[in-house]
């Protein structure tokens, strides 16, 4: 075990684990914040999406040790109360079915326009390729993120 | 308006919710999402007055109202307490929403995620605790206004007695309401008054999703609670020898490491009591992590097992002696054994007419097989499960399709009467039918026992696929009839699989034909089988509507035009009784994707089309894709849906069940496989196992609904097998190559 100072969401939060637990579980056995989904722990789903300095990251490949002082942004960091825009688009094209991805695609969608404000629709399906979603919920994130883009 | 009685066990039924729902098990909020959803509401009324178990009204006019079933992404936490706001006559905006547990004496006998039943088996109940909310709020209006009950109107959650111009909200009479007998009958609107039924509402639980809120069952974490992992044996066929719980016990975090036997050999078990590995070693520990690692130090060794007979139940019957076959299954030989079956002994489950007949008469017999490999469900969140046990009670906690049933498992298995046992319900992470089999529910019960403490069942990944209760591999041969004069006389079906047969006898084209013949055959496995989004259909449809439009094009008809003629025969003159189906509301749906989707018209985009079209699960869909190839990789433009559903009651998230439906349905056909090499499952994860993704779904999804007034039927499953077919169809008219085998994949590569 050994002590770590994580940046997440604007506040520094003391945590006591072994050096290779990934954020993913620091995040949700630790620190409280479970909006990062564990889907399946190989970076091939999407579902624990988060930012590392404004970057969409896979949490369950990122181990505490190698954090420092990097800025980790969760969902539940991304906006007070679900006003980011995205957000709000996901919510404005109910998107989810069971909702157990979206957080994931909402920090993937998040991380994609800020980098690209006006995708096309081949950029969209490519740059959110790596979110399974298991609903099926592909053709509403596609809307949603477009409203976002155009909002 | 149409009345109903709520005398006979209804008025039982209601009253004693009221009676009950006063207890602990309401008043308990698990998780604090399981309680209101966070929209955006005027303030917390000071009190709230239960008028039946389905919903308080709270002093300020607000109402809660109680979502029996659980909630696996089929929506049913919004469209439930739509059926019963619509009823009670109150502002959808007013409407706060919660979670019921399980409590089946308060709720009914089909509080169970599965089948597609949600809202069938609730559209008379739910609508009728509504109005009889309804009825005693106007009563209690009455009484204090002094006023014949008659005289009275609602309308968003005010009464009004115009004459004497007299006006106020619910809430104001709730208290008086709540102390009222129940009537003896209470009015249902008619469908044209419906302000909230039809007209689309918004996930209740929207906000917490794109939030992150805790809502799911790996979301729990409660004081004291430790995180429990399973050690299962890596194959099928194989079982525990040995394990070595020195090799992990000191690491970091870790609190014991023990076997469990999930059912007793000498108990029957229930239908949902499906396990391949009954017996299997549990590492607990503080963290998930530190578990994680464990599991992967355990030195474990296995055997492998012998042939196994074990008491099980089927759904509601009997326990009969089940045997399991020893060995190391291949997905090498189930494929051979799926094409040559020849000497297995075949059944016969429908015979009309004579088909030997028209088979030796015929001038020309087309005869194709169809196949599919077993299936994971893969959910997003893997099982789970939470459990705290002690001598006087068990708290169980989780995502589970079918709560009453492992309840029932839990209490045989822990000797507890059901009346100690807590079932609270999470919002699942997807379910499909995984989670109909709540085996996972009794090792978390187990695993509490053992360690008197509160735990966390948690599968990884890799245990949710290789653990799984899979689809079945199936086989479906088609054999057609046709005379010398170019007419089709009989068709022919022998529907088998490992170990079960996907035919369903008295589904189209039964019924529409003079001779038809149907036949079934079985291979016995240890690979232990469970119901999959839309159980045999999702295979029947692909096979049955692939087979119809080769014998469409044999028969030089339009594909869409031979499907209308044989149900125009099976609605004028049907063949046989038991056709499972309604040839006028089939047809529906094909007419109405026909006219959407311009079937016929000449397209410019260089894009070929198919359509398919099946019914099940009471609902009725119909698909035209349309596609042009990249290559061997098919590229799809779009898909059109047509849907006969009934009375569609929350018609947003209709949709979005026929959207996701269909993505769910291409990603089958095309991608998804579970293979075994010695009875170890080949794919664990999702870099093996291919899931469909954002750019492999439709551009485009355009579903419609056929009006009508029949009582709603299912969402969940029927928008995910036809398109299956009517996109291999699709892709024959592209490329020319009729696809046979799924997924699609192989044969569009080879």
């Amino acid at each position: 075990m050994a002590h770590f100072t994580l940046n997440v969401n604007g506040a520094s939060h003391q945590v006591d684990v072994e050096p290779d637990t990934p954020i993913l579980w620091v995040l949700r056995d630790h620190l409280n914040l479970v909006g990062t989904k564990y889907g399946c722990g190989i970076a091939q789903c999407g579902a624990c999406t988060i930012h590392l300095n404004g970057m969409a990251t896979r949490a369950c490949q990122l181990q505490v040790s190698m954090v420092g002082n990097s800025e980790i942004t969760t969902i539940e960091g991304l906006s007070e109360n679900g006003e980011h825009p995205v957000q709000q688009a996901w919510l404005e094209e109910d998107v989810p079915q069971c909702g157990y991805c979206q957080t994931g695609q909402i920090m993937s969608a998040v991380s994609l326009l800020k980098n690209n404000p006006h995708p096309s629709d081949e950029q969209i399906e490519m740059g959110m390729s790596g979110n399974l979603c298991r609903c099926g919920t592909y053709t509403r994130i596609k809307k949603a993120i477009k409203r976002a883009s155009n909002n | 308006m149409s009345t109903f009685k709520t005398k006979n066990s209804r008025r039982e039924f209601i009253r004693n919710v009221s009676l009950a729902s006063g207890g602990m098990i309401l008043s308990f909020n698990w998780l604090a999402s399981c309680s209101s959803s966070e929209r955006e509401l005027k303030a917390l009324p000071k009190n709230w007055f239960e008028l039946n178990g389905y919903l308080k009204i709270g002093d300020n006019g607000l109402a809660t109202v109680m979502s029996p079933n659980p909630e696996i992404g089929q929506n049913v936490k919004t469209s439930m307490p739509m059926l019963v706001a619509e009823e009670l006559d109150i502002d959808w905006n007013n409407v706060l929403v919660e979670q019921a547990p399980l409590n089946v004496g308060l709720f009914g006998n089909w509080q169970i995620a599965g089948g597609s039943r949600s809202i069938g088996n609730s559209w008379v109940p739910l609508r009728q605790a509504g109005a009889t909310a309804r009825k005693m709020l106007l009563m209690a209006a009455a009484s204090a206004w002094s006023v014949p009950v008659n005289e009275l109107t609602t309308s968003d959650g005010i009464i009004t007695h115009k004459l004497s111009g007299k006006s106020d909200h619910y809430g104001v009479f709730a208290e008086q309401a709540s102390h009222l007998e129940v009537p003896e009958e209470v009015e249902l609107k008619e469908l044209a008054d419906y302000k909230i039924i039809g007209h689309s509402k918004k996930n209740v639980e929207g906000k917490n999703i794109v939030t992150g809120k805790p809502l799911f069952g790996l979301d729990i974490y409660k004081e004291g609670m430790l995180t429990a992992m399973i050690v299962h044996p890596p194959a099928f066929g194989k079982v525990l020898k040995s394990f070595d719980a020195s090799s992990v016990i000191n690491m970091p975090g870790i609190k014991d490491v023990f076997t469990i036997n999930t059912f007793n050999d000498e108990e029957a078990r229930g239908w949902s009591d499906v396990t391949a590995f009954n017996e299997q070693v549990v590492i607990v520990g503080e963290s998930t992590w530190q578990v994680i690692k464990a599991k992967k130090a355990l030195k474990v060794e296995w055997k492998n097992m012998s042939k196994t007979i074990i008491k099980q139940a089927g759904w509601g019957g009997n326990a009969t002696d089940v045997s399991i076959p020893s060995g190391l299954e291949n997905t090498i030989d189930h494929n051979k054994n799926l094409i040559d079956y020849s000497s297995l002994p075949l059944q016969t489950a429908r015979k009309n007419g004579n088909p030997e007949k028209a088979f030796k008469e015929a001038a020309k017999v087309l005869e194709r097989t169809y196949t599919a490999p077993f299936r994971a469900h893969n959910t997003m969140e893997p099982m789970n499960f939470f459990a705290d046990v002690t001598e006087e009670r068990v708290i169980l906690s989780g995502p589970v399709q079918t709560p009453e049933a492992a309840e029932g498992s839990v209490a045989t298995r822990l000797k507890m009467p059901r009346e100690k046992i807590e079932v609270h319900l999470s919002r699942m992470g997807g379910g499909f039918g995984r989670r109909l089999y709540g085996s996972f529910v009794v090792e978390s019960a187990l695993i509490s026992q053992h360690m008197k403490a509160p735990i966390k069942l948690v599968y990884t990944r890799e245990d949710d696929m290789t653990y799984g209760t899979y689809r079945p591999a199936y086989s479906l041969k088609y054999r057609a009839a046709i005379d010398k004069d170019n007419n089709l006389t009989a068709i022919h079906v022998i529907g088998g699989g490992i170990p079960e047969s996907p035919l369903h006898e008295n589904r189209f084209p039964a019924g529409a034909l003079d001779n038809y013949l149907a036949e079934k055959w079985v291979i016995p496995s240890n690979i232990t089988i469970g119901a999959y989004r839309a159980p045999r259909s999702n295979f029947n449809a692909s096979a049955e509507q692939s087979f119809l439009d080769e014998l469409a094009e044999t028969l030089g008809k339009d594909p869409l035009e031979f499907r209308l003629e044989l149900l125009k025969r099976a609605q004028e003159n049907p063949v046989g009784e038991r056709n499972d189906y309604d040839a006028k509301r089939y047809a529906g749906v094909l007419e109405l994707v026909k006219k959407n989707a311009k079937w016929g018209a000449q397209d410019k985009k260089n894009l070929k089309r198919g359509v398919a079209a099946y019914y099940c699960h009471q609902s009725y869909v119909a698909n035209v894709v349309d596609v042009r190839m990249d290559g061997n990789k098919p590229v799809i433009d779009q898909v059109f849906a047509a849907v006969d559903c009934g009375i569609v009651v929350n018609p947003d998230a209709a949709i979005n069940l026929a959207e996701g439906g269909t993505v769910d349905g291409i990603g089958t056909a095309m991608y998804g496989e579970l293979s075994f090499v010695d009875g170890v499952p080949q794919q664990d994860n999702f870099d093996k196992y291919r899931q469909i993704r954002h750019h492999e779904a439709p551009n485009k999804i355009y579903v419609d609904f056929v009006k009508s007034d029949i009582a709603p039927t299912g969402m969940g499953e029927p928008p995910y097998p036809p398109v299956q077919a009517a996109l291999a169809n699709a892709i024959y008219s592209a490329s020319g190559k009729r696809l046979y085998h799924q997924p699609f994949i192989h044969e569009l590569n080879s």
